[in-house]
């Protein structure tokens, strides 16, 4: 599935492993839909989303690893934090409620509605260099997270310098009593979302993740819907 | 009753000359020692005429440096309560620095110890942690901000009692052109954190005065290090110690040292920060 222009063919189940399933439900949240927009396999996708509008989030094919980044949309050298997150909330996991934080410690935006056990903001992004040390030097040709993160921010005068440690909605990421972590086996389905409400106006960078070495994906890149929708 | 000002004769030029020249050879608890031999500290079994870094960075302050590739930092928490927050940079191209992400993920571990490498996120070794007597590390929290300082302290500038570490970095990154927008997630050492099954965090606090981590520079780095206490040490009252850092001349891990081929993972990130310095002609 490289071809992503074609929407029919992006939401064709049949373009997918076999047995894949597609659920596009809907918003998570009552108001009027602003932007709804299917992000392609392996793609990177950006929104600005205004203060009070929710961004609902589709796992559309099910453990989908949907990565982002958040940046207020006025200064974007004010962007999502994850030990500012981390520390904020006094966990690990983003959970419903979950205030996601910016570097300088204020609310970009809340968790809203979740609909799997825990989302993860420890397990980065993946990319082709990284993918060197992960798996080996033979997926060094492959597209990763971060060369999406890295296109899509170049449309806003965006670099390396502006790329940091980000969320993983529908990524499984356990720490385990030792320290020992990884990405596991997704805990996500078809249809499964999550929703955010901005507490300023924030950019929100999403990049598809198109890694096929580990569980992040199921091996199976897939759509995700994202739709923004105004308050109440 | 004696002023400041009383102290001082500096009613003309060549007064205030004098008078600021008679503070030569003055000692401060924290300073930097130049050059690093005049250190009082010299770490036992190195040569002091190796030093290339000696400094005392009190708690509430900052340090930094631009370090060659195979040198070794030694940082000491000399009474138990320094928390020694770090970012690196690869000096050559300062866009490729620390990414606490990599650095968890690639390794399968979250708690850092000796023979953790410190990855960059463009799939190199920055600095490997070369040695360890503390085990009381972190690297899920980052360092203190503004806000939380001033709900937690009263305050957070840098010329105040209670510094936030993000403040301390934006200034030791100023000092090499690097902006806010340049502070990514960093670590710390001397002052842990464990995660529960929940992944609630708990506090595990320092391992005692004394203790050392060193760590040994893959690339040329750029090394900013802040001394502030831990963003969830529970302790009401700013308590932060003096950090000891002294660094000398030595060679990046190669093939046939301990770390080397330590884990797959491991071994293709030195790889590939070799093969950089290869190509770079370091």
């Amino acid at each position: 599935m490289t071809e992503t222009s074609d929407l029919k063919a992006v939401l064709d189940p049949a373009n997918y492993a076999d047995g894949t399933v597609f659920d596009l439900a809907g918003p998570l949240a009552g108001g009027a839909i602003a932007l709804d927009e299917i992000v392609p396999a392996r793609a990177p996708w950006s929104a600005v989303v205004k203060q009070g509008q929710v961004l609902t989030i589709v796992d559309v094919g099910g453990n989908q690893s949907g990565d982002c980044l958040l940046y207020n949309a006025r200064d974007t050298a004010e962007r999502y934090s994850v030990p500012d997150t981390v520390v904020g909330g006094g966990n690990l996991y983003v959970r419903a409620g979950t205030v996601l934080r910016s570097c300088l410690g204020n609310p970009l935006a809340t968790v809203v509605a979740n609909e799997i056990d825990r989302q993860d903001t420890i397990g980065g992004a993946c990319g082709k260099e990284s993918n060197s040390l992960r798996y080996g030097h033979h997926t060094t040709a492959q597209h990763g997270c971060r060369e999406n993160f890295l296109a899509e921010a170049a449309k806003y005068g965006m670099g390396a310098r502006d790329i940091v440690s980000n969320l993983n909605w529908f990524m499984n990421v356990p720490v385990e009593a030792d320290g020992a972590l990884g990405i596991v086996d997704g805990i996500s389905g078809p249809g499964k979302r999550v929703a955010i409400r901005a507490e300023m106006d924030i950019l929100v960078l999403v990049s598809n993740c198109p890694q096929l070495n580990n569980p992040c994906n199921d091996f199976n890149p897939t759509p995700l819907r994202t739709i923004i929708t105004e308050p109440g | 009753m004696a002023t400041p000002a009383g102290q001082h004769v500096t009613d003309t030029v060549g007064n205030a000359r004098a008078d600021a020249r008679a503070q030569a050879g003055l000692l401060a608890d924290a300073m930097p020692y130049v050059p690093a031999a005049s250190t009082p500290y010299p770490p036992p079994g190195v040569d002091p005429s190796r030093l290339t870094w000696a400094e005392t960075v009190a708690g509430g302050n900052y340090g930094h440096k631009v370090i060659a590739r195979g040198t070794r930092v030694r940082l000491q928490d000399v009474t138990g309560e320094a928390c020694a927050h770090v970012l690196l940079y690869n000096a050559l191209e300062p866009w490729e620095r620390l990414n606490v992400a990599d650095t968890v993920k690639i390794p399968w571990q979250a708690y850092l110890s000796a023979g953790h490498p410190l990855l960059s996120g463009d799939g190199r070794v920055l600095a490997t942690i070369a040695s360890d007597d503390s085990g009381r590390h972190d690297a899920l929290c980052g360092t203190s901000t503004p806000s939380a300082n001033r709900a937690k302290y009263g305050g957070s500038a840098p010329e105040g009692p209670s510094p936030s570490g993000r403040e301390l970095f934006t200034l030791a990154a100023a000092k090499h052109g690097l902006a806010p927008r340049d502070l990514p997630p960093s670590v710390s050492f001397f002052q842990g954190v464990r995660v529960g099954p929940d992944g609630a965090l708990a506090w595990a606090g320092g391992a005692g005065p004394g203790k050392v981590v060193e760590l040994l520079a893959e690339l040329p780095l750029i090394i900013l290090i802040a001394n502030v206490p831990h963003p969830v040490d529970p302790r009401p009252a700013y308590t932060c110690g003096p950090l000891r850092v002294h660094a000398w001349r030595s060679a990046p891990t190669a093939p046939g040292d301990q770390f080397w081929d330590a884990t797959p993972e491991a071994h293709r990130a030195y790889l590939n920060s070799a093969d950089y310095c290869t190509a770079r002609g370091l």
